[in-house]
């Protein structure tokens, strides 16, 4: 006796290889999906095939397609290479570019299963989360960047022939390290624009060129001590201080650099202000790319357009990249944002469409409320990672993953388990868990607080110590080595309690040699 | 959507960014490299190389919070058995429950693994260095010629006729001197004709008539191409160095010669093939050992069989010169060697010696280097400067204008520097 498998002519492909044919056919079904049934809002989408050397290549210069030169790229790509080529560690099987077309990569030699995951994953789930998550829209410019960054590869390169490799390095070193630093944190009234950056810049540049008069050199300078020295509070608001974004201060007060320089800060400030939606969003990101493409994987499973060995190849992706370890076990780094963002997106449809007692009483609004879809469509776009968790990791799922919370406090000889998953501990273990993802929270509170212009020009800057976590001294004093080297003068870095403003440490750089102008 | 294949764009976007990461990590590099040669087979050195350097010159810093110290809060999944309350003891490294702390991407302060490609390695293998000046005069004596264009001559040989050349010059003189073009004589006749059918006024076809008749004799004696419009490529015969070279590792292989004294010989030959390679299109090796008698082997035997016997220095030479004459003449090869030896020589052979490297072998040579190898141990004896019986029948030789360079070595650690201070780069060259 024999079983013949016959398979069902509504297969969108066969077997492992990939063409062009196919991919058109998935991307068509899993469009109708992703839009008519999920409700999906997206990007024109622009896929590009490439093979793994150029996946590296997109890897070092932190995923974007252009990028300007920097040693730094160069090193991450040796590392990289080196990892890949012994087999330490593969690839990324797709990256995505958070512009308008929506850019991403897939691998030549990915299988056709492979693809179909990317396309849903990346091409939809991403996609939709760029387009419609309001920190996305607040900050990022989707069709101004990949012209910006073309633009500032040009100018980068243009200031490298001018001014010398070793000038511009210089600059770009200092501007990397205080890339963290270089964010504006809160909206302000403009949105930006970047295709308007490269105009404005270029009309400064011909101003300047239009308006030279060398006689300006020999106007005589104000006898010093002419002007009658402000109050501290007077100076502090004339320059805007206190100011948290160390980058946005060098480029407009330094007194020493040059214009090209400050350029070179504000490109760097641009593309770090560009990424800060993305870091905020790690958990939200990943959780609804990776549960839009569990969802597609299942609908085209379900109406057999896709084969059961396909399937299997799916869900055998699928499970690993939402693993979980615990933290007994060796392979634990760290929450895995794929599984973390999953489980709530998957939480999220449960409460909606069938809660229990308890969703009831912790999600009055939520729970029963019916299509889960709607439900999570709205959280993606009005939430980051930390609101997000507060507002929807519910208990269900805390005990799910058995979560638990441990103080470690550097006096004591032992960890303290201060909450487990029960009725007393999750707001508890829910308000740490979000402060984790707090950008605000986690990193270091550092502000520029005060210089007097007038007099030494000593740039004095202030670390508020929560819970009393001093900075990384060696790369502390590293990074004000290169505010010296922008700013010119002395630089000097309190660390100041925020509890007590007791002063715990003072680091101070002094004046390079021969810098700036 | 669109989907755009990008597999064929430029490979190597990331070289840029590569060189001016070695240029960052130079010093670093050049360190790890120097390292890494004493660790490898003499004909596979020119490979890559995985280097390790440290991350001191290359590191990115950036504020964040220090690894230790203060209180901290983790949540943390996968609890069995915890309460609250309950307390751990504390981890190695002071974390938490936790495995992300330290570095986020696995680079911070740890050394930095890469792999640096074969010409990325060579050049900073050999940077600096430089063949002897001398050894370019004798290239520049012991030339082969080959033809190279020259610009254009009016005689040669017609297959070298340039047709450009000369069918520029033609229309250039036709030009100047209002050769009629085949199109006005064409029009000329086309007119008469037509006055002709016409029936028209007798003097003025007689008229049209003269008229043709006039440029058709022109044309004819103005030729299409005349022979001073003709121009032929030349070529011109240009000196060219030989771009070949042999490389002859001589070494002495008796008895008192220890695994230690071959092997700082290798080193040193190791180092002189490399650097060849570096300037040759071509290197061949020849291995000579010898003891009281010399032979050509392989590499293998070269520096790995054992052999019993005298030392009798001046058979090497001769075997060298041997082969030389069969396979090498010195017009077509630049010929190098390198003798390797502890300095002892039977004293009975010292005056041939001399004589054989004096007026045979130093004259067919580019640069003929003796390495003396001495026990590491051995301080002593050395420091006092007692030379060597070989040493000091060499140095009878040793005069400016002849290529022979004498250093003396005693440990791997001044291997490479002796090397480099025998092909350094002369500075004021310029």
């Amino acid at each position: 006796m024999s079983v013949v498998i016959t398979k069902p002519d509504t297969l969108l492909y066969d077997g492992v290889d990939w063409d062009y044919d196919k991919v058109k056919r998935v991307y068509d079904a899993i469009e109708h999906v992703a839009l008519k049934e999920m409700g999906l809002d997206v990007y024109p989408n622009q896929i590009e095939v490439i093979t793994a050397e150029q996946m590296l290549d997109a890897y070092s210069s932190i995923g974007m397609p252009l990028m300007y030169k920097h040693w730094s790229f160069g090193k991450h790509f040796a590392r990289d290479e080196m990892l890949y080529r012994k087999g330490y560690r593969g690839l990324a099987y797709e990256i995505v570019i958070n512009s308008s077309p929506c850019i991403s990569y897939i691998m030549e030699e990915n299988t056709m299963t492979m693809q179909t995951l990317v396309i849903a994953h990346a091409a939809f789930g991403h996609n939709h989360f760029f387009k419609n998550n309001q920190l996305f829209q607040q900050w990022t410019d989707a069709e101004g960047i990949l012209d910006y960054l073309e633009f500032a590869k040009t100018f980068i390169s243009q200031c490298e022939e001018r001014y010398g490799h070793a000038a511009v390095e210089r600059v770009l070193d200092a501007a990397h390290a205080l890339m963290n630093q270089g964010v504006h944190k809160y909206p302000k009234k403009r949105s930006l624009d970047l295709r308007l950056e490269q105009k404005r810049e270029r009309e400064r540049q011909e101003y300047q060129d239009q308006t030279f008069n060398d006689l300006w050199r020999t106007v005589p300078k104000p006898a010093a001590g002419a002007r009658p020295p402000k109050s501290v509070s007077e100076r502090k608001k004339l320059l805007g201080l206190p100011e948290e974004n160390i980058l946005y201060f060098l480029e407009k007060k330094a007194p020493r650099l040059e214009h090209w320089q400050r350029e070179l800060l504000r490109i760097v400030r641009h593309i770090a202000q560009y990424f800060y939606p993305q870091k905020q969003t790690k958990v939200m990101n990943e959780g609804c790319a990776t549960y839009v493409h569990y969802q597609i994987m299942n609908r085209l499973h379900e109406t057999g357009r896709i084969s059961e060995g396909a399937f299997l190849e799916f869900l055998h992706s699928h499970t690993s990249v939402v693993f979980q370890p615990e933290f007994d076990d060796k392979r634990f780094s760290g929450i895995n944002p794929y599984a973390l963002g999953f489980a709530m997106m998957q939480d999220i449809v449960r409460i909606a469409e069938k809660p229990t007692d308890e969703d009831r009483q912790w999600f009055p609004d939520l729970a029963g409320r019916g299509d889960g879809m709607a439900a999570v469509r709205d959280a993606w776009a009005n939430y980051r990672d930390e609101s997000f968790i507060l507002q929807y990791l519910s208990p269900h799922l805390m005990r799910k993953l058995k979560m638990f919370s441990v103080r470690d406090d550097a006096e004591d000889p032992y960890l303290l388990v201060d909450h487990i998953h029960n009725e007393r501990g999750y707001r508890s273990i829910r308000k740490m868990l979000a402060r984790q993802y707090d950008l605000g929270f986690l990193e270091p509170d550092i502000q520029i607080v005060d210089v007097d212009l007038a007099g030494d020009r000593k740039l004095i800057l202030h670390h508020r110590v929560t819970n009393g976590v001093l900075l990384d001294e060696s790369d502390a004093k590293a990074v004000l080595r290169h505010i010296a080297n922008l700013w010119g003068y002395e630089v000097q870095l309190v660390e100041v309690s925020s509890i007590s403003e007791a002063i715990l440490k003072e680091h101070a750089v002094t004046a390079p040699s021969g810098v700036g102008g | 959507m669109n989907i755009i294949d990008r597999r064929l764009n430029p490979q190597g976007k990331s070289l840029a960014n590569r060189q001016r990461f070695l240029r960052r990590a130079k010093e670093q590099v050049v360190k790890a490299v120097r390292d890494a040669s004493g660790k490898r087979g003499i004909q596979d050195i020119e490979n890559g190389e995985k280097v390790t350097i440290s991350a001191g010159g290359v590191r990115e810093p950036s504020f964040h919070r220090a690894s230790s110290g203060g209180v901290r809060d983790y949540v943390v999944p996968g609890n069995k058995e915890y309460v609250e309350g309950d307390t751990i003891q504390r981890p190695d490294g002071g974390g938490g429950g936790r495995g992300s702390e330290g570095s986020p991407d696995g680079d911070g302060e740890d050394d930095f693994r890469f792999v640096l490609s074969r010409e990325e390695f060579l050049d900073i293998f050999l940077e600096d260095l430089e063949l002897p000046d001398l050894v370019k005069q004798k290239v520049k004596q012991s030339e082969s010629h080959s033809l190279t264009r020259a610009g254009y001559s009016v005689s040669g040989s017609p297959a070298n006729l340039n047709l450009v050349r000369t069918m520029r010059n033609s229309l250039s003189r036709r030009m100047a001197l209002r050769r009629p073009k085949p199109a006005e004589i064409q029009e000329l006749e086309e007119m008469l004709r037509e006055a002709e059918e016409a029936g028209e006024d007798a003097t003025q076809i007689q008229a049209l008539r003269e008229q043709l008749e006039h440029i058709v004799l022109r044309s004819k004696r103005i030729p299409f191409i005349d022979p001073i419009d003709v121009r032929y490529n030349r070529f011109e015969s240009v000196p060219k160095p030989i771009a070949q070279a042999v490389m002859f590792c001589l070494m002495d292989v008796s008895g008192s010669m220890t695994e230690h004294m071959k092997d700082l010989a290798k080193r040193f030959f190791m180092l002189l093939f490399l650097f060849l390679k570096r300037r040759y299109r071509s290197v061949d090796i020849v291995f000579i050992r010898h003891t009281h008698e010399a032979k050509e082997v392989d590499e293998e035997t070269f520096f790995y069989s054992a052999e019993t016997g005298g030392t009798v220095v001046s058979t090497a030479l001769e075997e060298m010169q041997k082969v030389v004459r069969e396979r090498y003449p010195a017009e077509e090869w630049n010929i190098y060697a390198a003798q390797a030896s502890d300095g002892d020589n039977m004293s009975s052979d010292n005056a041939k010696s001399v004589t054989l490297l004096r007026d045979a072998i130093l004259p067919l040579c580019q640069y003929f280097a003796y390495i003396e190898v001495a026990a590491e141990h051995n301080m002593g004896l050395s420091a006092l400067g007692r030379e060597t019986e070989l040493w000091r029948t060499y140095k009878q030789v040793q005069s400016p204008e002849r290529p022979l360079a004498m250093r003396r070595v005693r440990s791997r650690r001044e291997i490479f520097p002796v090397f480099r201070e025998l092909f350094a780069r002369e500075k004021a060259t310029a």
